[in-house]
């Protein structure tokens, strides 16, 4: 096995040195009861070009339907909802080729990580800037464990129980907020949403021991909350303002979260770089007032000197954290997403703020061509909010039928909304972003109208 | 004595992102306009973020240099207990970057991911098997999120049998990450010693174990790197009492193939495939933290969870019973697709060659080195020894002054200061992939270490001298938190 170096002698020599006879020898500490007496029952292992072989079908394989079983041309889809298409940088994949990034751990010993560690003190800066806020952090999994540490955040500073998230959110989040929430006992509080598809935050005003509200902006539906109204509301109330995410990238054209009193923003950062990757793994983007630096989950990276007075950076305020404060920490969160926050720094890198400005501008453009066209096409649009590169369409109740069919000719016609959403049959989240060009979404709407 | 080899190279200095670039500058290849500008209102436009604008060649080179100043398992060993720092093939790579896996939108239609979810299926039943538990979940999103999966397991188990509890024993050898996540499920920790050898013994869990614990947070082998030989009587004696076994199988790389965890009590088990089954570490994740169960378990594991019928794939949350859902999608598949190549390269006997390597190489280090350095358990090890400062306190040299000095003689330090039984500890797990010349090498710098403790203190103290920076002002940062520029 070309992973494992030991030759013959190797293995003599060290036994020897060791004091044993042989490799079972070494393992005399486990009991008769807990060993394994027959080999495991493994598929034999394979060459690297039978690996090779074997992954390139399974990539492959896509559609059962298709002659074959393969469809190997990527589908045209609108779809989004918390996971988004956009154009990767190649400068951007072949950086990530350094492994002394990605082959380094945590960096607990600073001297021998800096670049990691200026890598994501530059990240936390950059995130810190788009989202408005103060402070960042190193990043946590993903948009929605981001999301269930802010709320566990909001009851440890209030000590108040309850917490109210928009039915706006994305229902995955939703959920994962639930099981983070539920066995230590808080109480959640789902807030509706109105007619123009944005939360409707009204009937918190006389709400007891709440400690947070956490809307979406642009939320599940692809509207734009009108986030500074929920912070007027939560100042004049003294109850925390949680802002999530799931398309950073609107925050190149919309305002930010921390300008409209967000005391925290969270989300995923999926769309900065990171492939689709089936859903995971994302990217956790955290930040908060400064105030509220010492109660954040996760790590931090903070600047400082070495012994010649040299800038330098290292993980910082651990007190906060499982390894020392236990069962009292922040959160229990340990390896995070390192390296996707790297990637997130080096897109936004690459981008800049021009460029960010003018993809975001273009995300927007054309989301807002394929809306205009379909309700020219007669189709209802049920949320009369701005929207960023996601919005909902009410399709005619036989639309089922040209779904599957648009799916045979490997094209998406977004997301129906009824599973999470029963009120909203044949409702669909549509997504547009920059890697669909004007000549899909007029082929999309054609096909839709055929 | 191997003569260790020196770091050579070239530092560049290379300034804070902003503090490089020039507006107008960019590094993206725009994508073409082809649709007019649609109205923006004013109410909604914010001014964008202010990033500094930098071309291609800008960003490359920043990042190059950048990574000069780290260290990875690519650049030499990286002995860190507990971590598993072992070789990361490179075609596990190349696979997790196939476009119809990387490029896969998790929304999609199961009938458009068939091969996506064929390969999470398969992974299940491949870490069922290597474990020897009997259900898999690939959800969680690391070790800790898997931990915390294991206490919701838990907890859902006796709420379906209308069971409150309210503590949970932790032993002083448990992984540090234990408590917090049993904490966010409202457990209580208890915690409890190790025996004399380093290992638990079933009096000590007995004497705790009560009515009022939902059980025991195990890891094993456990942070001394000592397998708990007790298991099975700890288990039979919490299962007794109504409890159940979690037992934390971040060092799973000592056992593959040799330890069956089902039969040893266990009821349910997190891995970590960024540790055992290759996938990088990243500076720090992404990770991916399976949680694998006993049968009994297997109702209130996450949704979605994938099920197969006539060799055709589809996700399901239709588990009354489950404990929710715990990820965005299904978990870090990205991750995943790493771990299941390294396990369809290796097979049966190369798994299990792999874990016998592991502890060889641990248990010859800890011979290697015990005159040197204090062993405060002097038995056979698993996959990592554990060593204190006690000899070299003598002449004021902690353990911090020594790791700090390896580094300037080429070598990542081992864990410092964990596990916590031990005062001024050194934990060393080398792994399976570093070769006897490469153990020899860092034996060598650690006895060169040793004996510039007893004659060259000073060297220690003002270690390390050959890195990008000199030791650096943790307090500082700490008292002056400056956490953006």
């Amino acid at each position: 096995m070309r992973y494992l170096p030991h030759t013959p002698e190797d293995l003599a020599a060290m036994l020897q040195a060791v004091g044993v006879h042989s490799m079972a020898e070494l393992f005399s500490t486990v009991p008769d009861e807990c060993a394994r007496r027959e080999p495991l029952d493994l598929p034999e292992p394979l060459t690297e070009w039978e690996l090779d072989a074997h992954m390139a079908a399974l990539s492959d394989k896509r559609a059962i339907h298709a002659p074959g079983g393969h469809a190997r041309s990527r589908p045209i889809a609108f779809l989004g909802a918390g996971r988004y298409e956009h154009f990767i940088p190649e400068s951007i994949n072949y950086l990530l080729g350094r492994s002394e990034f990605t082959t380094a751990y945590t960096p607990y010993q600073p001297e021998m990580s800096q670049g990691t560690l200026q890598a994501i003190y530059e990240y936390q800066t950059l995130t810190s800037r788009l989202l408005g806020l103060e402070v960042a952090n190193a990043s946590l999994y993903d948009g929605a464990s981001a999301l269930a540490e802010a709320l566990l955040m909001a009851v440890r500073i209030t000590r108040k129980k309850k917490v109210a998230l928009s039915r706006a959110i994305h229902p995955h989040y939703r959920q994962v907020v639930r099981t983070y929430l539920d066995p230590a006992g808080s109480e959640i509080v789902e807030l509706p949403f109105v007619e123009s598809g944005r939360a409707d935050v009204s009937g918190l005003q006389g709400v007891e021991d709440l400690a947070a509200v956490a809307v979406q902006s642009p939320n599940f539906f692809g509207c734009v909350e009108d986030l500074t109204a929920v912070g007027d509301m939560c100042r004049e109330s003294g109850i925390l303002f949680i802002s999530a995410f799931t398309e950073p990238l609107a925050y190149g054209i919309l305002k930010d979260p921390g300008s409209q009193g967000a005391h925290i923003a969270c989300g995923e950062g999926q769309s900065l770089g990171i492939p689709e990757w089936f859903g995971g793994p994302g990217l956790g983007m955290f930040a908060c007032k400064r105030q509220y630096m010492r109660n954040m989950p996760g790590r931090l990276v903070g600047q400082t000197l070495d012994k010649q007075g040299r800038r330098g950076f290292v993980l910082t305020l651990a007190t906060r954290e499982q390894h020392i404060r236990r069962e009292k920490a922040t959160s229990n969160i340990c390896t995070n997403s390192s390296l996707c926050a790297l990637t997130a720094a080096m897109y936004m890198a690459s981008l800049g703020g021009t460029g960010i400005r003018e993809l975001a501008r273009l995300n927007y453009d054309k989301a807002g061509y394929l809306k205009q066209a379909l309700r020219k096409a007669g189709f209802r649009i049920p949320f009369d909010s701005h929207c960023f590169n996601e919005f909902v369409v009410e399709f005619p109740p036989d639309f089922e039928a040209t779904y599957d069919r648009l799916l045979k000719k490997n094209m998406v016609a977004g997301l129906p909304l009824s599973p999470w959403y029963p009120e909203l049959q044949h409702h669909y989240l549509l997504c547009v972003t920059e890697t669909r060009t004007r000549a899909d979404i007029d082929a999309f709407v054609k096909e839709v109208l055929s | 004595m191997n003569k260790p080899l020196a770091p050579t190279g070239l530092n560049q200095d290379e300034p804070l992102l902003w503090e490089t670039g020039s507006p107008g500058r960019t590094g993206f290849s725009m994508p073409r306009r082809d649709v007019e500008p649609f109205p923006l209102d004013d109410g909604i436009a914010g001014e964008g973020p202010d990033f500094p604008d930098l071309n291609e060649m800008g960003v490359v080179r920043h990042y190059t240099r950048l990574s000069q100043w780290n260290f990875g398992v690519d650049t030499g060993m990286y002995p860190l207990g507990s971590c598993t720092m072992k070789y990361n093939p490179k075609i596990n790579e190349k696979c997790s970057q196939l476009a119809g896996l990387a490029g896969l939108h998790p929304m999609l239609p199961a009938g458009m991911t068939q091969g996506a979810l064929r390969l999470m299926a398969e992974l299940e039943r491949l870490l069922a098997e290597i474990t020897g538990m009997d259900a898999v979940s690939l959800q969680p999103a690391a070790g800790a999120q898997g931990e915390l999966a294991g206490m919701l397991l838990i907890h859902a188990y006796l709420k379906s049998r209308n069971v409150t509890r309210n503590k949970i024993i932790i032993p002083d050898t448990a992984h540090g990450t234990n408590p917090a996540s049993a904490a966010l499920c409202g457990y209580r920790p208890v915690r409890i010693k190790s025996g004399d050898e380093g290992i638990l013994t079933p009096e000590a869990v007995q004497a705790v174990m009560d009515e009022d614990t939902a059980g025991i947070m195990i890891t094993n082998p456990n942070t001394l790197g000592l397998f708990e030989e007790h298991i099975k009587e700890i288990a039979d004696r919490v299962h007794a009492q109504g409890g159940q076994v979690y037992c934390d199988g971040a060092n799973m790389n000592a056992i593959m193939g040799m330890v069956h965890m089902g039969n040893s009590g266990v009821d349910v088990l997190h891995l970590n495939l960024h540790k055992t089954f290759s996938a990088p570490h990243g500076g720090g994740g992404p990770g991916s933290g399976p949680v694998c169960v006993a049968r009994h378990l297997a109702p209130f594991l996450p949704v979605p969870r994938i099920l197969e019928k006539d060799g055709v794939y589809h996700l399901s949350e239709d588990f009354p019973q489950s404990l929710g859902r715990l990820h965005s999608f299904f978990g870090n598949f990205g991750v995943m697709i790493k771990a299941y190549a390294y396990i369809l390269s290796l097979g049966a006997a190369g798994l299990k060659k792999s874990s016998q390597l592991a502890v060889l190489n641990a248990n010859y280090i800890k011979e290697k080195l015990k005159k040197v350095f204090h062993l405060p358990y002097d038995r056979p090890c698993m996959h990592e020894c554990v060593f204190s400062d006690k000899f070299q306190r003598e002449y004021k040299i902690t353990t911090l002054d020594m790791a700090k000095r390896l580094m300037d003689f080429g070598f990542h330090p081992p864990t410092i200061y964990f596990p916590l039984v031990v005062d001024g500890a050194m934990m060393i797990e080398p792994t399976e992939t570093e070769s006897l010349e490469e153990i020899d090498r860092f034996v060598g710098a650690c006895r060169m270490v040793a004996t510039e403790a007893l004659e060259s203190p000073d060297l220690l103290r003002g270690a390390p001298k050959r890195c990008k920076v000199e030791r650096l002002d943790e307090t500082l940062a700490c008292r002056q938190p400056c956490l953006v520029g």
